[in-house]
């Protein structure tokens, strides 16, 4: 084919604007912000250049509060969600009948709106003066005293926090492990069964080796997908996230830019930054650790 | 022997069924009560200390109300203008780049292409604060231009066409050009209607993304002309109906829910294969 520098561009023109302009054009400009000290946003002058914001974030309590929030939402989430979705991906996948009523249930979290059925999550943990809850009536059934798990005690909300969080990235993992369960090839299965091998054995040797770069994926995006919550926190405990010990890392970085506390973007992007470092080695080491365990073909 | 394997298939069978249900009910439920709730009387919810199953005496009144104490219609028509316009510039936008990618040889294609891959693992927090200056300094807060403009680029979406563009075999385009059709005309007239199951897939896609959205209308959008649903929902649990009104609330979670639900049922299949295909959310 010939050469067609000018149609090629021009065809390419659109989409290079709006990728240039906001998104190349920012992660220049936000590494600049979190070196630029005293920035003003009104002015739009600052008086330095140096790393006092990162010194700043990393010295605010309500920084490291968020930290400490999602590291624990990160550690609780990220291996519950995948071993439970593997138990259902197994499931789903050793039934015929019901099979696809099920799939379609479980997918049904991916597409609600994550704010909406926050807030019926609210609803089911909720202790007010008229009702306890649905969940304390419950637990209440089982002898346990009434605990207020939207403005109670820390554990109590991380822990709402937490299931909630699992419940809404199920859809996609069970979604992903089903169809590489399903891909697997049948040959490798019968050749076993001919063999006499047991389940458990067809399960570590067969199964889990063929949907373990699948299973990799999944925990490679659950970390960086648990590492950037927010809508979750605030579908549950409202915007005021810092009041309700609840804020996660991205809460900060929104706070710091904008409402009550906001019109920093200096600290914003310092606190951006610092999140994609985290992440980044995070995701490093996952990719380290799983050249020595995912057999690839 | 025999009989005690065919019974131990069994009970592991009715053991997946029972756990395959539990987590059924569990996505259900929530789902369940928000409609039942949104049924219930403000009067008759307050007054159950334990929340009954099924409202008693079941009422329309609270989505009258979301209509008319909070103006939920104008967020779904605000939410409805920004999915659509979004996705319909996304689309000419992706379809363009991906064509360019598949098909026209030029100049630095490999290097852009590289570029755009890599632009893939970048987080969106990363540039919404600048991203929320630019529009800030533009003087497009709480306007249709700065919600959509900013919420266009989707660099996966132009992987998927390009890679789908790409498996058309050269024979179609070398006739085409025989015939005299030039590229935008091949574009149009083959390549679309070949490769449709993807742009639809990619619609839909986007159109969920659109309409869940929330930290990014949440920025730029503080006058409740321009909120989008998410944002309603949130003003509406922190300001509307008196705070306490949670069946007037349940109401408008319900309408909120709705269309998505509805268009995932009908697309099933598609939004399923699409998201497999290693869409996330959000």
């Amino acid at each position: 084919m010939k050469e067609n520098n000018l149609k090629g561009w021009l065809y390419l023109l659109p989409a290079a604007l709006f990728i240039g302009v906001f998104m190349v054009y920012p992660l220049i400009d936000v590494l600049i912000y979190s070196l630029e000290e005293g920035f003003n946003f009104v002015s739009g002058n600052s008086f330095g250049v140096g790393f006092y914001n990162y010194f700043y974030v990393l010295s605010d309590p309500y920084f490291l509060a968020a930290l400490k929030n999602t590291f624990i939402l990160v550690i609780f989430t990220v291996p519950v969600s995948t071993l439970l979705a593997l138990l259902i991906s197994l499931g789903l996948s050793s039934i015929k009948k019901l099979r696809e009523l099920f799939q379609t249930v479980f997918f049904l979290p991916y597409v609600t709106n994550t704010l909406a059925v926050g807030m019926v999550f609210m609803l089911l943990f909720n202790k007010t003066d008229y009702t306890d809850g649905l969940v304390n009536i419950i637990l209440g059934i089982f002898g346990m005293t009434p605990i207020d798990f939207i403005a109670g005690p820390y554990w109590a909300k991380m822990l709402v926090l937490c299931l909630y969080t699992v419940w809404v990235v199920m859809p996609f993992k069970v979604l992903v492990l089903t169809s590489a369960i399903c891909s697997v090839n049948p040959d490798y299965y019968n050749a076993a069964m001919i063999d006499g091998t047991s389940r458990r054995r067809m399960f570590t040797r067969i199964t889990l080796p063929m949907i373990s770069p699948m299973l990799f994926y999944l925990v490679i995006t659950g970390f960086i997908g648990a590492f950037k919550a927010y809508s979750d926190a605030v579908a549950i405990f409202g915007t005021e996230l810092n009041v309700a010990e609840m804020n996660t890392i991205v809460g900060y970085i929104y706070d710091m830019l904008y409402g009550d506390g906001g019109g920093y973007p200096s600290y914003a992007s310092a606190a951006a930054i610092i999140l994609f470092v985290i992440v980044l080695t995070i995701t490093v080491i996952n990719l380290s650790v799983s050249k020595k365990h995912v057999h690839y073909n | 022997m025999q009989k005690n394997r065919a019974l131990g298939k069994k009970i592991t069978k009715g053991f997946t069924y029972a756990g395959l249900s539990l987590w059924a009910f569990i996505v259900i439920f929530p789902f369940y009560w928000m409609v039942i709730t949104s049924f219930k009387s403000y009067g008759s919810y307050n007054s159950e200390r334990i929340p009954s199953l099924i409202p008693t005496s079941p009422t329309f009144e609270n989505y009258a109300n979301a209509f008319s104490a909070v103006p939920l219609g104008r967020y779904l028509l605000n939410t409805l203008i920004f999915s659509l316009a979004t996705t319909a510039i996304m689309l000419v936008v992706s379809v363009l780049a991906a064509y360019a990618f598949a098909r026209i040889s030029f100049k630095g294609k490999n290097i852009v292409f590289t570029i755009f891959l890599s632009l893939m693992m970048i987080p969106a927090e990363l540039v919404i604060i600048t991203n929320y200056m630019t529009v800030t300094n533009l003087d497009m807060r709480n306007s249709f231009l700065g919600l959509i403009l900013p919420s266009v680029s989707s660099v996966f979406y132009i992987y998927l066409l390009k890679e789908n563009f790409a498996q058309v075999p050269d024979e179609l385009y070398l006739a085409a050009k025989v015939d005299g059709t030039g590229d935008f005309k091949y574009l149009i007239r083959v390549m679309l209607p070949i490769c449709k199951p993807t742009v639809i897939t990619v619609t839909i896609l986007k159109i969920i993304e659109c309409w869940n959205s929330f930290v990014w209308p949440r920025l730029v959008t503080d006058e409740e002309a321009y909120y989008l649903v998410s944002n309603g929902i949130q003003s509406i649990r922190e300001s509307g109906f008196g705070r306490e009104n949670i069946p007037a609330m349940m109401a408008a979670v319900v309408i909120i829910s709705l269309p998505l639900i509805v268009l995932f049922l009908v697309f099933r299949k598609k939004i399923m294969s699409g998201v497999a295909r290693g869409g996330t959310k959000g």
